[in-house]
């Protein structure tokens, strides 16, 4: 027999499927009626006769589904159950749209946070086989990995085998000569080859051709995509055009493509080759740059490291002054980009699947008491002849809609979720994260999305199969006997809202430890004031601001036209504002105490007479500048408490000198004032020595303003920067904040406020979820016990003791959640120390705040039910079977 | 007492050879079959129309509606040609499996 011709066959009786079962009907009442007649014959009265086929015909509905299999498809009986389980959400609509809206949330944020991590962390970078792109840099001895000077990535670059290429990169800025005027644009100085090395082809144009970055060379420049459309108006002749940075024109070479990124200098403009040796360059022991170099086939990350440390230790011999325990470090440069994202990247997304797990739980029991108030319909399918795996396909066919509408309802979710936070990311920090123009619905989240959706859906599934595995058909017909069933299912529904209460509190753990972990941030000591500050930073053009008598002639001015700005209470200036970086460091001597030529590194700030004071910062002894302290008089330098505890242990340092590794003359500082500590690196960065310097001794082209205001120092800012531009018009401006301001959008801060906000969020859902689930599992068991509860009563049982048994049993779950949720969230807690900053993974009032805070909901969460429990009329509640 | 239960397997078979000498309803078929057999054998009914619904779906036989002797509109099934052979593969086949169990019941 041809297959395709029953098939055929088959499709044929598809749209006869009414004629069939007429047929088939007629027939077999035929057939009884055949059989009937004969009875009759053998002497059997015509009733019994009748019952008696009847008998031996059987379950005549089962019989002729059993005709109706031969001829059906098996995806027949699967539409049908997919009708009746839309029928179902349908006649109950309130129950899918609850467990659509759940999981739709739980899937919804999941795969958000997904897309976020994916475009952070697990998309490889946009460069040409990014894994063998590896960050080169030097060590010293308190920096892991610090810049490279540019004499020895010289020599590096000479030395080495291990690279097919090995390039530098360098931050920088440019006074760049605009219609209106001057402004200070971020750039970067690169060697040669940068782009060749990444791999990157520019969308007009070309890179830098080797030899471009010799110093004496042809100022040369290459355009980011955002400049090339915010500057020149998306011109397609751009290139051969030139460019005014710093007073000297730059030729436009080439524009970098759009989807270009170096996340190590997001905000630069403009490249430009190396060229010239700048001050800091023609010294080698002066670092400002870093290294990226691929690696040569075949060449591993672990050989190229050895090779550059044996370099390293080379130059230390030949070099000792300025090497000297300088190392080599050699990461995969993704690791560079990508790895200080990963710990808040990893929790949140752990906290997202969390929740996903608690709405599927949550479905999932809800499911449950479903499938427990379908007792009796279950039973009636059974007593047709409905195998228990055909009812259990049903509720899996059930679930499986649910799921799937769900899920779908989820990516909706998820897509509007990715808008809504990535809108939420203010300006400036988003043009920090270059990552973010790649978040979206792409073939990773895809996978993803099926991955968990298929987990959510086998979790519902699941439930109502173990369920109904050990349902008794005769017991539920009778719907008398509660008892087997109930307790089982208390068991299995509490077995449920445990698993849900438990990941509720990890949630809520993390919660609080992030946000105490932010709030001890935001609140750490800083060792200055910093509410009233207003700061701006300033650039004088090169061009005009050349010697150092000019640069203080403009900084002493400054102070001036600033200090008697209405509102202003002082005005300070220093080469760097504070809480910025542990960066443009120094290496000291002590003059006069043992020293080897170590790297005895330092923070340095050029500061003017009056930054200390307007910062608040708190003289402990000696004394601040003053104006007289000028490149005329002995240099003078105070240190930071931080210093005079490590190079001064119990002595007055007062009076000691300070110089570099090489007693130069020019160099020797005596020590005039100790400060406390104004926290100079990151909030939770560790303290470093520092040393400040007469900014009007060693002054410069950059500098940042803070003024101390009498009033809102928000306020202030406008006047401010008219003030600069009254000085002089040339003057360029930018990073007009607020001292607070400046603390908010540290990249530290940055990272603990979304942690922080974003596992909140996730945590209150959690939260309601759970206290939810929990009170479902409570009224359902309530609503069973009615009749016991009833006989309770008649049998004297007081209010309070039915009270009592109520609140009992939710008590012991939410105690069993609490418990079993604390030592996780604590487990949970450690493994993520990384986002916890002044906080420990087993904080106290943390976890004591999640037990009560759990507690008190879950228990307000029983007392409904419970009430209902103990209004219960004995009288009623007897005749409610 | 309950009765010997049908060889599995052999139903489409019996049927087709019942079929063999006229067609018949499936009433007919069922009564056919028991006399033949001295109420040895007892088709159900659960599992009559299922088999004739399988037959019909191979081609092996056809339906068609006709009236009986007594007047009453019944549907009576024919052997086709493919049924013929198909009943001929399945003897052939049933006689082999006899002969190979009773060889092995006869071994001393």
């Amino acid at each position: 027999m041809n297959p395709l011709e029953r098939i055929a066959r088959k499709f044929g009786m598809l749209f006869r499927r009414d004629r069939f079962r007429s047929d088939l009907d007629e027939e077999m009442a035929f057939h009884r009626e055949q059989v009937e007649r004969e009875l009759i014959a053998d002497g059997m009265t015509p009733a019994s006769a009748h019952a008696v086929a009847g008998k031996q015909f059987g379950n005549s509905a089962h019989l002729r589904e059993e005709s109706h299999q031969v001829i059906a498809f098996s995806w027949e009986s699967i539409v049908q159950d997919l009708r009746f389980a839309s029928r179902q959400c349908r006649q109950n609509p309130g129950f899918a749209l609850t467990a659509i809206f759940i999981l739709a949330i739980g899937m919804g944020v999941s795969v958000a946070i997904f897309a976020f991590v994916d475009a952070a962390v697990i998309q490889p970078l946009p460069y040409a086989e990014p894994n063998r792109l590896m960050d080169v840099a030097e060590s010293g001895e308190m920096l892991h990995r610090s810049n490279l000077s540019r004499a020895d990535y010289e020599d590096w670059k000479r030395l080495n085998h291990s690279f097919s290429s090995l390039d530098v990169y360098g931050g920088s800025g440019y006074l760049l000569r605009t219609p209106s005027g001057s402004e200070p644009v971020p750039a970067a100085r690169v060697s040669d080859g940068f782009f060749r090395t990444l791999g990157v082809q520019p969308m007009l144009g070309r890179v830098f051709h080797p030899g471009d970055d010799r110093p004496g060379g042809a100022k040369i420049a290459m355009l980011t995509y955002g400049t090339w459309r915010k500057r020149f108006g998306s011109r397609g002749n751009v290139v051969g055009q030139s460019a005014t940075l710093d007073g000297s024109a730059y030729t436009i070479v080439g524009v970098l493509p759009r989807n270009f990124e170096f996340a190590p200098r997001t905000n630069a403009e403009f490249f430009v080759p190396l060229l010239d040796k700048n001050q800091c360059e023609q010294r080698r022991s002066c670092h400002n740059l870093f290294g990226i170099g691929r690696l040569r086939d075949g060449v591993t990350a672990k050989a190229a490291l050895d090779e550059m440390k044996a370099i390293a230790a080379q130059l230390e011999i030949q070099y000792p002054g300025s090497n000297k325990g300088q190392g080599a470090v050699v990461e995969p440069l993704s690791e560079i980009i990508v790895g200080p994202m990963k710990p808040i990247m990893l929790t949140l997304l752990a906290a997202s699947g969390l929740l996903l797990l608690i709405a599927s739980v949550n479905v999932a029991s809800l499911f449950l008491v479903r499938s427990e108030s379908r007792r009796r319909e279950i039973a009636v399918r059974g007593a047709l002849g409905a195998t228990p795996a055909r009812i259990s396909r049903q509720f899996v066919t059930e679930a499986f809609l649910l799921g799937l509408l769900g899920c779908a309802a989820g990516i909706l979710v998820a897509n509007g979720a990715m808008k809504g936070l990535t809108s939420l990311i203010p300006k400036t920090m988003a043009q920090n994260l270059t990552f973010l123009w790649r978040v979206g619905f792409h073939w990773h989240e895809a996978v993803y999305s099926v991955c968990i959706a298929l987990l959510a859906i086998g979790l519902l599934a699941l439930t109502p199969i173990l369920r109904l595995s050990f349902l008794d058909v005769r017991d539920a017909l009778s719907d008398g006997n509660r008892s087997v069933a109930g307790r089982f299912w208390r068991r299995m529904g509490a077995n449920l809202v445990v698993i849900e209460l438990s990941l509720a509190v990890i949630l809520l753990v993390g919660a609080g430890l992030l946000s105490k972990s932010f709030f001890r941030l935001l609140h750490v000591d800083v060792g200055f004031d910093p509410t009233h500050l207003a700061t701006v930073q300033v650039v004088a053009p090169p061009t005009a601001y050349s010697k150092s008598e000019q640069q203080v002639a403009l900084f002493r001015e400054l102070d001036r036209r600033l200090s008697s700005l209405p509102g202003v209470e002082s005005v300070g200036i220093s080469t760097d504002l504070p809480i910025q970086c542990n960066c443009n460091t120094d290496w000291i001597r002590i003059v006069g105490k043992p020293f080897h030529g170590e790297h005895n590194e330092v923070n340095e700030r050029d500061v003017s007479p009056g930054y200390l004071s307007t910062l608040k910062a708190q003289l402990i002894r000696g004394r601040f500048f003053t104006a007289d302290d000028v490149a005329s008089k002995s240099n003078k330098v105070i240190i930071n408490q931080k210093l005079a505890e490590k190079y001064f242990p119990g002595e007055d340092p007062i009076g000691k000198t300070i110089a570099n590794g090489g007693l130069d003359p020019k160099s020797m500082r005596e020590i005039i004032g100790v400060v406390g500590n104004v926290r100079e690196g990151g909030l939770d960065d560790e303290l470093w020595p520092t040393e400040y310097e007469a900014l009007y001794q060693s002054p410069g082209n950059y500098v940042a303003v803070a003024v101390r205001t009498t009033g809102d120092e928000k306020a202030i800012l406008p006047s401010l920067i008219k003030a600069v531009h009254e000085v002089d018009p040339t003057l360029g401006t930018y990073g007009e904040l607020t001292m607070g301001e400046q603390m908010n959008t540290t990249a530290s801060a940055l990272i603990h406020r979304t942690a922080m906000w974003l596992v909140d969020g996730f945590a209150l859902i959690a939260l309601v979820l759970a206290v939810v689930g929990l009170y479902g599992v409570i009224a359902y068991s309530v609503g069973q016990r009615t009749r016991e509860i009833g006989v309770r009563m008649a049998l004297g049982a007081q209010r309070s003791s039915v009270y009592g048994m109520v609140m009992q049993q939710a008590g012991w779950l939410t105690a069993a959640g609490i418990g079993i949720g604390v030592a996780c969230a604590v487990g949970a807690a450690m493994l993520g120390g990384k986002l916890l900053f002044g906080v420990a993974a087993w904080d106290f009032p943390t976890l004591a705040i999640v037990a009560v805070v759990l507690a008190a909901a879950s228990l307000g969460a029983s007392f409904l039910p419970a009430h209902r429990a103990a209004s219960v009329n004995p009288i009623d509640a007897l005749r409610t079977e | 007492m309950k009765r010997p239960e049908l060889l599995p397997g052999t139903l489409d078979m019996l049927i087709l050879k019942t079929l063999t000498r006229a067609p018949l309803h499936g009433y007919g078929i069922a009564q056919s079959i028991k006399h033949i057999s001295d109420d040895v054998l007892t088709v159900e009914e659960g599992s009559l129309y299922p088999a004739l619904q399988r037959l019909l779906l191979q081609g092996w036989v056809k339906a068609e509606w006709k009236m009986t002797e007594t007047n009453r509109r019944a549907r009576f099934y024919t052997l086709t040609v493919a049924g013929r052979k198909q009943l001929g593969l399945e003897v052939t086949q049933f006689e082999q499996m006899i002969t190979a169990i009773g060889r092995v019941l006869s071994e001393a």
